[in-house]
Formats: structure tokens, C-alpha cells, sequence
């Protein structure tokens, strides 16, 4: 027994000698593998007596464990120095910048356009569109304009010089939608309107967005109230103070221009608003009886609203844009603000 | 319209403050745009005489002058060339406060003794009539405060008025509102008829009396226009940013704004024979008061005498009959104007007046005579003379009446939400000038408009007006119940949005660019159409409509690239405009939604690792995104040519064998020629196409193995890699089920002007395993069609 204790010494010795993986294995097999040292010393009990057998495969077994623990110790331990060495090894800087395209954005037109559009569509109005090149009919006569009424002088318009001219408002989507279809309509129609006009609080080129309501019973409580809720949800402010004046447009009767409370100062008075404490956001109005005719609609059966805005005004509150004429210079350092 | 509040409340004078005037005059659609003081703050003035004037003992433009303020005299030097003994001025005495916080004190003026200052009207924020000392009527009550004398605490109101409101272009017009608003009623001075003094008349002959329906004419003799007009009256052409000219013109631009209604004075003995209102002679020339020559044309109505047009009816004088200093006796105007006979006209000579603005919109036309009645009355007060008598011509039946209406209870309320009280509806119908008579008890009545309110027509009109004096702030509001939409939309149609969050999850930014561009870089762009051009564009550089969007894109690369851009990723949707030739007289233009995109700089965003330049394939990548959201499978990429693009990196994109886009490199002449760098990329797509997507339908999903063969095939460099995959495909049947291209190749190896695709291909039943002797049929298969179609060859 001697022997033994001399050989699990030695085994111990060797593990702890061992310098990888491959050594430790090694020394497994010298010791304990089927012809290792300490399994001949097994193979040796058989010259034993019966009664002195197990005590000494007891204590052989025992010294097998002490050098099978150590190697495992041992191994445990290389591995995972081998693992802390390939962690390290992989380490990156986390904190270099991620790879590849982030995305870009919409124009901020586009991003209140699809406001408004979200609004209406939740109230089930559907999104038409018209052309932008005009006729004098649908721009104007049809909309109770006639060729020397005092507001086309108002609408600075641009002409091809053959009748055709550029829309000034989405206004005539309401009444080729009128044209094409039949009662009830809920329609918005938003889009690119242009009047000749440019300095510094006017674009040749602007956006607008026309809504249309024709049903029975349709009144003027339905357009304030639908007005009303937009704004209030379109600037996120839920006592909005809105305010409708008796205005006047060729195409409606009633009419109103619609204010709402400064989104700016609350209504104390500032610049944006030019100190009166309200700003002008929409044109609106009961669709005026000759303009159903016109689209075909019985003026006696049907009666509807109508509201015209301007995009852009509502984005620059919206946003705090605070000159009109980025808008159309497309520089990439304004347009990817609006992310 | 500007006015000032003080001449209103000698019209109207309701218990209220300037702020709720205000505030009330906007709710009620007469939009306030300015509210401003009569004068800037000053204190310390007081009407003041000049008793007596001495020169000054060491300076010669200076005088020594004692100046009474009713209670004591004070020295005051002065240096203004009017002073004089027995003038009334305004006088700043020792302790006021002039505009721009200008202190009075007592001062020495060369050695001399100062106690005051007497003051000129800009040096009070007054507009100078004459050089020097504003100077005071004689009867100026002296020691009188000076803002109380000129009533120089009152507000100057400008309302911006719809076009429809013609009838508040006066004074008595927006008191007339006030009145209805407060109950409150007019203070309506009496306009009592002139009797004439002398028997002078000129006849007035209407040529065109649906142009003009009445004209009244009167003649004044031995009138002084050199007389000055009085303070009071030159402070309200002021505050009404109007200034004094003569006492002719300032009676009556005065009535114009008191009234609305619009005069003119000729000068007498500047006419020859009798007034006749007719059209122009085609070529007619007329020299206006503003020193234009105009050339008429006949469609325009002018004021004529028995030689020649003397005025353009409505919009302004000539200048040859027009009242000047030496004038003597003159001939006063006062009609009635079509609008249509005026509307339009006054602009097509480029002109805008006070007059023109009015007769467009329209003119009360029973106010003629009231109106030369004052006009004369204030003439003949200020410049004197003697009067002839009113000569009338009129067309009755041109005229227009009043608007009959029928009104009734249940429109009220259909259109407004509520109903109004019948007392009320005929209260706040009395109360606007409208006589009302039931026609049947509280559901009907018969509303005759005022003349002033020629723009009621219609029973809404009526209906509006009702609720604009109820207040629109009164009535309800509720949103209506929401419906389902009229258009079903079909699942399949791909949302337009989702084109545009595609390319903005790429790194596009979205741009808006004007839809009319210059027309040299359009001609660059696309010289194959011929735009549409703008008759009257805002500059020539906006001069055509565009038949591409690329136009824009370049032009906005362009912008960026100036300003230290180094990489663009830019997208825009929006119609093109392509004329398309003319068919009976009609001019036929197709406006397409398209969408356009442009790549430039480093494909990824420059980061630590090297960078690569966007190249063609970047650009098809993107395309090929937009198309995998559409019907990916009806597109197919085929070279192509576009003037804007390189000829060698050109795809036309088609649907079902149809160009629907092109995708390209920017030709590098084009590059050039706008200063743009030639590696830029850019595609144009008809959005339709796009928008026509696919149901998903399942297709099973096949759990037998996949085998695989890799086959690289040389082929002559010209083969379009597109068409030998489709031909691999063409060669097997929908075993095959997918084919990649994972490399090419060009070099000595293979030759000159060829190249080695390879490509792997993917065989799958779904039923079965599929047998090696039947994919190596497959594979056969493909060789010799590729062998056939493209003579390529396997490579070893």
C-alpha cells in the first residue's frame, strides 16, 4: 500500500505538473487508464485473500478518486482559463457605432398630412385626389367663382393660357367627387395647390387638405364639431379654445374662418400669433346650394360641409417651423429633423 | 377698410370699450387686422399763440417769441420760417413728453431764454402738410389740450373685409353692424338736399346704360381749390391713411369713406359739350390722373364728353379734365357702376383704386343722391361756390333691385343644427335692414333685402346671417356618427405609404420640390418631351410644368451638395406632367403620380470600417424592395435608355412587358453639365404599377429534402445574366425552385470578352425525395438550353 500512496502522490504531482488539456490527459491515462499504474494495482487484488479484498479495493478505489478528483479540478480550471482567454480575445468596443442604414423621414408636410389624413379616416372619410392641372370650371365656376368675381382676384392664379390653369385649392376635388358619385360623400382630398405668389409668408406652391361631407341632416353643428375635435386632437391639447368667425367663401354658406387658441403662448399673446392670443388654421362652411347642383347633388334632399387647410401652417405650429420657405429647399439638414 | 373709432361713435356710440368694438367687429366676420393710436404717446402740448416775434440778438434763423397758453406767455425760441405773430400752434411746454420719449426743458438757445417748444406735425407723429410749424385754424381755442383738440386718444381700426361685404366699405356701413350688434341705434345725420343757386346743368347721355344705370352730374361754379380743408377733416382722411390733396379731392375721398360711395370731379371748363357714359372706342387713348397713357379697349366703360374719353368709369380721372389749382368751377360725378361693367378692369390696366375696389363689389345703387348732397354741402362749406342743379340720368330697369327671399323655419334649422324663435329670426332681420313679412306663422316669412345688402340672393344667405348675429359661438356642435367609408379598398392594393416607409427604412429622406422647374434644365433632363409652360410664372426659373421628377432631384442634390452634403438619399412622389399631343382643340396632358429617388456618397453611412460608393446595384436594390411590397413577380429589369442616364447603367423596369420606370446612373455629360458628380444614381417609377399588389396565398410547405447544384456556365460578356436565369428556369419545371447567382467571374482563365456566372440551383418535390438521376436530367436540361440559347459552356 505503499506503492499506492507513493503512486497517488506521484499522479497528484503530475496533474498538478500538467501544462494543457492534452497533458492532463495524459496523466489519466498513465495513472488510470486501463493499463495505468494505479489500475495494474486493481488487477493486483486478485492475488488477495477473500476477506483482505475489498479493504484494499476500498482503499485503492479511494486513492483513484483522490487523482480522478484532481484531474477534474485541474480540467475545470484549465477550461475555463481557456474560456476567459477566448472572451478576451473577442472582446469588442461596444461602444463604436452599429453597422449598416438607419432611416430617414418623411417631409414634415408629408408627416402632418398623414395626420390629418389618420383623423378623418378614423371617422370614415375616404382620401381622393384630383389633378392639379386645372380647368376654369372645376376651380372656379363650379365653385360659385365666376370669371369676374372679386375672389379670384384673391387666388393669384397660374394659368397655361388655354382655360387650363393650376389648381389654387383642393376645393375641386369636391366637386369631381360630387361629379362621379352619388350621395353621401365623406371625402378629404389632400394635395399640392398653387397660387402666384412668393415672398417671405408665401410659396408659389403649397398643400392643402379639403374635406367634404354630404348627407341628410348634415348641419353646421356636424362641421364645428368635427372641426372642433380635430384641432383639439391634431395639436394634442385637450381644452383647446376654438373659435369659429363668420367669413366668406364663394363655395360655402355659411361660412367660417376657424381660430384656435394660441398653441404657442396658450393664448397670452406672442409673435406667432401676432399678439392676439388666436391663430387662423381653417376656412370652412356649409356647402353652398348652387355648388351641390353643380356636382349633381339635390340641394332640397342633401345638405353637406366643407373645410379647406393649409399643411403647412399647421405643421410650422405644429413644429415650430419658423419660416415657410424651407419647406421647398429641401435641405437635408431641415428635412432630417422631422424623424 | 381703416377708419378711426372717434368718427364711428359720432355714427353709432354703444356702452362699450375700444377691446370688445374689436372683438365684436371680428366675431361678427368684419376680420380686424390692426388696431393702432391715432398718434404716439405725448404729453405736455397744449394749443398754443404766438403773440409776438422778435429777432434773435446773435442768430439769424432763430426767433424770440412769446407764446401765450391761454394763461400765461412764456419765451420760446424758435427756428421754424412760418412762425409769426397771431399764429396757433402746438406748443410742448416745459415738462412734455414728445414721441420717442423727447423731454422739454427749460433751455438757452444762443444766450437766449427758452421755455417751451412750438412744435411741427411729424414732430408729434403727424404727417407734415408744410415745412415748418404745424399751423392751427384761427378759431383753435388756445390753452386747450392738444390730443383733446385733434381727439388724438382714438384708435385707428383697419378691418380686412371678405369680398361680399362691400356694403361696410364706409363708415355708415360698419356702423350700420355695430348698430345691430348693440341694438343700438344710428346717430343719422340728416343729408338735406342743396338748393341750387345757379341754373347750369350738363346733359349726361347713358350709352351703355347697363354699364351704368345712373349717373348724376352737377355743375359748382367759382369754387376756391386753393382753400385749405379743415383740420378735422384732413385728421380722418389721415387716420384713414389717406392724405390731403385739395379740398375737391378731399370732399371726395371724405364721402367715399363716410358713404361708400365713390365721386369724381372734372374740371368745367376742361369739357367740351355734354357727359356721355359709353364703351371706349377700340385704341382710345387716355392720359390718368397717375400720368399713364392707356390704350382702351372696347370693353371698357369710360366717362366721355363730345371729343374724347375724359375717365375711366369707375376706376380713375383723366388727367386732362382733372381740378387743378387754377381751376374754377367743376363738374361733380356720382354714379352708379355695374360690378361687371368694372370687375376686372381696373386690374387689366394694371390699376387699383379706392373707387375700383368698390364699384367690383358692388355699390349701395340708391345712394347717388344722398351722396352728392354731402359732397356738395362739404364743398360748398370749405371751398365755397355756387351750385347748379342735380341732373339725373337713370335706367330704372337696370338697376338692381332688392333680393326677395323666401325663408324658411325648417332650412333654419336643417342648416344650422337649431332653430331660432320666430320673434327673433324677424328681430334680427329687422334689425339688419331686411323688411319681413310672415307668410306663414313661424315657418315662413318673405324677406326683402336693403339695397346696401345687394349680396343676399339665396335663402342661406339669410340663414347666415341669422347666425352670424346670434353668434356662430352660440350655436351647437357635435361630431357627426361615424360611417364606414364609401370605397372598399381591395386588400391587395399596396398602400402608397408603405412605398415611402420603405424607402425611408433605406435612409431615404423625403423631399417636396416645386412642380414647375426651369425650363434649360428640364430640356437637360429630358429633351424628348416638350413641357407644358406657365403663362404667367412667378420667375422664369419656374417656368414649366415637369415631365420628370428627376428634374427636381437633381436640382435638390445639387442644393445639398453646395453645402457640404457628402451623402444623399432623397425620395419625392408627386404627378409629372407630359403633354400628349392635342385632339379636337384640347389640349390632352397626362398627370402621373410617379416616385423618384436619388443615391449618392458611401453606400452605408460612413463608419469605422472602409467605405464603398452606392453603385448600380444599391440603386436596384432599393427598386427591388419597392417591388417585393408590390406584385414582385409581374416586374422583370431589362436595359435600358433614358436621355438623364448613363447608357451602360440603364434598367427600364417593366410590368407585364410594359416601362413603368427607369433606373440609372446619371450620364456623365449630364453630370457635367449641372456640376453634379457622376457617380449619383437615380430612379423614376409610375406609382400605379406599384400600387397593384397580390393576395397572399399559401402554398404548402414541403418537408422533403432540398438538393443543390452548382453550375458555372461561361458565357460572351454582352448576355444579360437576367435572361440566362430565366432560361434556366425556362428549362426545368417547378421542381426547380430557386436560382442564385454566386459569383462571376472575368479573366484570362475563361478569355477575352467573356465572363463565368455561377449559379446555384435549388430542386425540391413536394411530395417525394427526388431521385439523383432526375435532378442530373434537370441539369441536363439546362445545359443544353443554355448551350443552345447563349452558346455557353460549362466551365470545369
Amino acid at each position: 500500500m505503499e506503492n499506492l500512496n507513493a503512486l497517488v502522490d506521484a499522479a497528484l504531482a503530475d496533474v498538478e505538473q500538467a501544462g494543457d488539456i492534452r497533458a492532463l490527459d495524459d496523466v489519466r491515462v498513465k495513472y488510470l487508464g486501463k493499463k495505468g499504474e494505479i489500475s495494474a494495482l486493481m488487477k493486483g487484488l486478485g492475488k488477495l485473500s477473500a476477506e483482505e479484498r475489498p479493504q484494499a479495493g476500498a482503499v485503492i478505489n479511494e486513492g483513484k478518486q483522490k487523482v480522478q478528483d484532481a484531474i477534474a479540478t485541474r480540467k475545470h480550471a484549465m477550461e475555463e482559463a481557456a474560456l476567459a482567454e477566448q472572451l478576451a480575445s473577442e472582446t469588442v468596443d461596444v461602444t463604436l457605432p452599429g453597422r449598416g442604414e438607419l432611416p430617414g423621414n418623411l417631409h414634415p408636410v408629408t408627416r402632418m398630412r398623414r395626420r390629418i389624413e389618420d383623423f378623418f379616416l378614423r371617422l370614415g372619410f375616404d382620401i381622393s385626389e384630383g389633378p392639379e392641372v386645372e380647368d376654369d370650371f372645376h376651380n372656379f365656376e363650379a365653385l360659385n367663382i365666376p370669371s369676374h368675381h372679386p375672389a379670384r382676384a384673391m387666388h393669384d392664379t397660374f394659368y397655361f393660357g388655354d382655360g387650363r390653369l393650376l389648381r389654387t385649392h383642393t376645393s375641386p376635388v369636391q366637386v369631381r367627387v360630387m361629379e362621379q358619385g352619388k350621395p353621401p360623400f365623406r371625402i378629404i382630398a389632400p394635395g399640392r395647390v398653387y397660387r402666384c405668389d412668393s415672398d417671405l409668408t408665401h410659396t408659389p406652391m403649397f398643400h392643402q387638405v379639403e374635406g367634404l361631407l354630404v348627407d341628410k341632416g348634415v348641419t353646421f353643428a356636424d362641421l364645428r364639431g368635427t372641426v372642433a375635435e380635430f384641432l383639439k386632437l391634431v395639436f394634442e391639447v385637450e381644452d383647446l379654445p376654438v373659435r369659429f368667425r363668420p367669413s366668406y367663401f364663394p363655395f360655402t354658406e355659411p361660412s367660417a374662418e376657424v381660430d384656435v387658441g394660441c398653441v404657442s403662448c396658450g393664448g397670452e399673446g406672442c409673435r406667432v400669433c401676432s399678439h392676439t392670443g388666436w391663430l387662423e388654421v381653417m376656412g370652412c362652411g356649409m356647402v353652398h346650394p348652387s355648388v351641390l347642383e353643380h356636382g349633381g347633388v339635390d340641394a332640397n334632399e342633401y345638405s353637406g360641409f366643407a373645410f379647406g387647410m393649409g399643411v403647412e401652417r399647421l405643421t410650422m405650429l405644429r413644429y415650430g417651423v419658423n419660416d415657410l420657405r424651407l419647406f421647398f429647399e429641401n435641405d437635408t439638414r431641415f428635412l432630417s429633423q422631422f424623424g | 377698410m381703416r377708419f378711426n373709432e372717434a368718427w364711428l361713435r359720432e355714427w353709432v356710440n354703444p356702452a362699450i370699450d375700444t377691446d370688445t368694438l374689436v372683438q365684436q367687429l371680428t366675431m361678427a366676420g368684419l376680420e380686424v387686422d390692426a388696431v393702432e393710436p391715432a398718434a404716439p404717446a405725448f404729453t405736455g402740448v397744449v394749443v398754443g399763440q404766438v403773440e409776438s416775434c422778435e429777432p434773435h440778438p446773435d442768430a439769424d434763423k432763430l426767433r424770440v417769441c412769446q407764446v401765450s397758453n391761454g394763461a400765461d406767455t412764456t419765451q420760446v425760441v424758435c427756428g421754424a420760417a412760418n412762425v409769426r405773430p397771431g399764429l396757433k400752434i402746438p406748443f410742448a411746454q416745459v415738462g412734455a413728453v414728445l414721441p420717442g420719449d423727447f423731454k422739454i426743458k427749460q433751455a438757452k438757445l444762443r444766450g437766449v431764454e427758452s421755455s417751451g417748444m412750438l412744435c411741427g406735425a411729424s414732430e408729434l407723429g403727424l404727417e407734415d402738410l408744410i415745412d415748418g410749424l404745424m399751423e392751427l385754424p384761427d378759431d383753435a381755442p388756445v390753452g386747450t389740450d392738444f390730443r383733446k383738440y385733434l381727439q388724438l386718444d382714438d384708435a385707428v381700426i383697419e378691418v380686412d373685409l371678405t369680398p361680399n361685404r362691400a356694403d361696410c366699405l364706409s363708415l355708415r356701413g360698419i356702423a350700420r353692424e355695430v348698430g345691430v350688434m348693440n341694438q343700438s341705434p344710428l346717430i343719422n345725420a340728416a343729408i338735406d338736399k342743396v338748393a341750387p343757386a345757379i341754373d347750369d346743368t350738363l346733359t349726361v347721355n347713358l350709352a351703355n346704360s347697363q354699364g351704368c344705370p345712373r349717373y348724376l352730374g352737377r355743375v359748382i361754379k367759382g369754387v376756391n381749390v386753393n382753400a385749405d380743408s379743415p383740420l378735422w377733416m384732413i385728421e380722418r382722411l389721415r387716420r384713414a391713411g389717406l392724405r390731403t390733396i385739395d379740398p375737391i379731392v378731399d370732399v371726395t375721398n371724405y364721402v367715399l369713406l363716410e358713404l361708400g360711395q365713390p365721386l369724381h370731379a372734372f374740371d368745367l371748363a376742361k369739357l367740351n359739350g355734354g357727359i356721355t357714359v359709353r364703351n371706349a372706342n377700340a385704341e382710345e387713348k387716355l392720359l390718368t390722373l397717375d400720368d399713364q397713357e392707356l390704350t382702351l379697349r372696347d370693353d371698357t366703360l369710360v366717362i366721355a364728353d363730345d371729343s374724347q374719353a375724359l375717365a375711366l368709369a369707375g376706376v380713375m380721372g383723366g388727367k386732362p379734365s382733372s381740378v387743378t389749382s387754377d381751376t374754377q368751377d367743376i363738374f361733380l360725378e356720382c354714379a352708379f357702376f355695374a360690378p361687371l361693367a368694372i370687375a376686372g378692369k381696373a386690374r387689366s390696366y394694371g390699376l387699383h383704386t379706392d373707387s375700383s375696389h368698390r364699384f367690383e363689389r358692388g355699390v349701395d345703387p340708391q345712394l347717388q343722391n344722398e351722396a352728392i348732397e354731402r359732397a356738395t354741402a362739404l364743398i360748398l362749406e370749405i371751398a365755397g361756390g355756387q351750385p347748379g342743379p342735380v341732373s339725373e340720368a337713370v335706367d330704372e330697369a337696370q338697376l338692381p333691385g332688392q333680393a326677395e327671399i323666401t325663408l324658411r323655419a325648417d332650412r333654419i334649422e336643417g342648416l344650422l343644427g337649431m332653430g331660432l324663435p320666430a320673434e327673433q329670426v324677424e328681430d334680427i332681420l329687422s334689425r339688419l335692414g331686411m323688411e319681413v313679412s310672415t307668410q306663414e306663422s313661424g315657418k315662413e316669412w318673405m324677406v326683402l333685402a336693403p339695397s346696401w345688402r345687394f349680396d343676399m340672393a339665396i335663402e342661406a344667405d339669410l340663414i347666415e346671417e341669422l347666425a352670424r348675429i346670434y353668434g356662430y359661438e352660440k350655436l351647437p356642435s357635435r361630431v357627426p356618427a361615424g360611417s364606414p367609408s364609401g370605397e372598399p379598398v381591395a386588400e391587395q392594393t399596396v398602400n402608397q405609404r408603405r412605398l415611402g416607409d420603405a424607402l425611408i427604412d433605406r435612409g431615404y429622406l423625403e423631399a417636396i420640390t416645386y412642380t414647375f422647374v426651369e425650363p434649360g434644365l428640364l430640356k437637360q433632363v429630358e429633351p424628348r418631351v416638350e413641357p407644358l409652360p406657365l403663362l404667367n410664372p412667378i420667375s422664369t426659373d419656374l417656368g414649366v410644368m415637369r415631365t420628370t421628377l428627376l428634374a427636381g432631384l437633381f436640382s435638390t442634390a445639387r442644393h445639398n451638395l453646395n453645402r457640404q452634403a457628402d451623402r444623399l438619399r432623397l425620395f419625392e412622389t408627386g404627378l409629372r406632367f407630359v403633354p400628349t399631343g392635342s385632339s379636337e382643340g384640347e389640349e390632352s396632358l397626362e398627370q402621373t403620380p410617379m416616385i423618384a429617388g436619388l443615391l449618392y456618397g458611401s453606400a452605408q453611412p460612413q463608419n469605422w470600417e472602409g467605405k464603398r460608393p452606392v453603385d448600380f446595384f444599391d440603386l436596384k436594390g432599393d427598386v427591388e424592395a419597392l417591388l417585393t411590397l408590390s406584385d414582385a413577380d409581374a416586374f422583370s429589369f431589362a436595359p435600358g435608355e433614358h436621355p438623364a442616364l448613363h447608357p451602360g447603367q440603364t434598367a427600364a423596369l417593366k410590368r407585364d412587358g410594359e416601362v413603368v420606370g427607369y433606373l440609372g446612373r446619371i450620364h456623365p455629360r449630364l453630370a457635367a453639365d449641372l456640376d453634379l458628380p457622376a457617380q449619383l444614381y437615380a430612379f423614376e417609377l409610375a406609382l400605379a404599377p406599384l400600387l397593384d399588389g397580390v393576395l397572399p396565398h399559401f402554398a404548402g410547405v414541403s418537408d422533403q429534402p432540398r438538393m443543390r447544384r452548382d453550375l458555372a456556365f461561361v458565357v460572351e460578356d454582352s448576355v444579360p445574366a437576367g435572361e440566362l436565369v430565366a432560361a434556366v428556369r425556362d428549362a426545368c419545371d417547378e421542381r426547380l425552385t430557386g436560382v442564385r447567382i454566386f459569383d462571376i467571374y472575368q479573366g484570362d482563365s475563361i478569355g477575352e470578352n467573356r465572363k463565368s456566372l455561377a449559379l446555384g440551383l435549388t430542386f425540391q418535390d413536394r411530395s417525394r425525395t427526388l431521385k439523383d438521376q432526375e435532378v442530373n436530367d434537370l441539369v441536363d436540361a439546362v445545359v443544353s438550353q443554355l448551350k443552345q440559347q447563349f452558346n455557353a459552356a460549362l466551365r470545369d
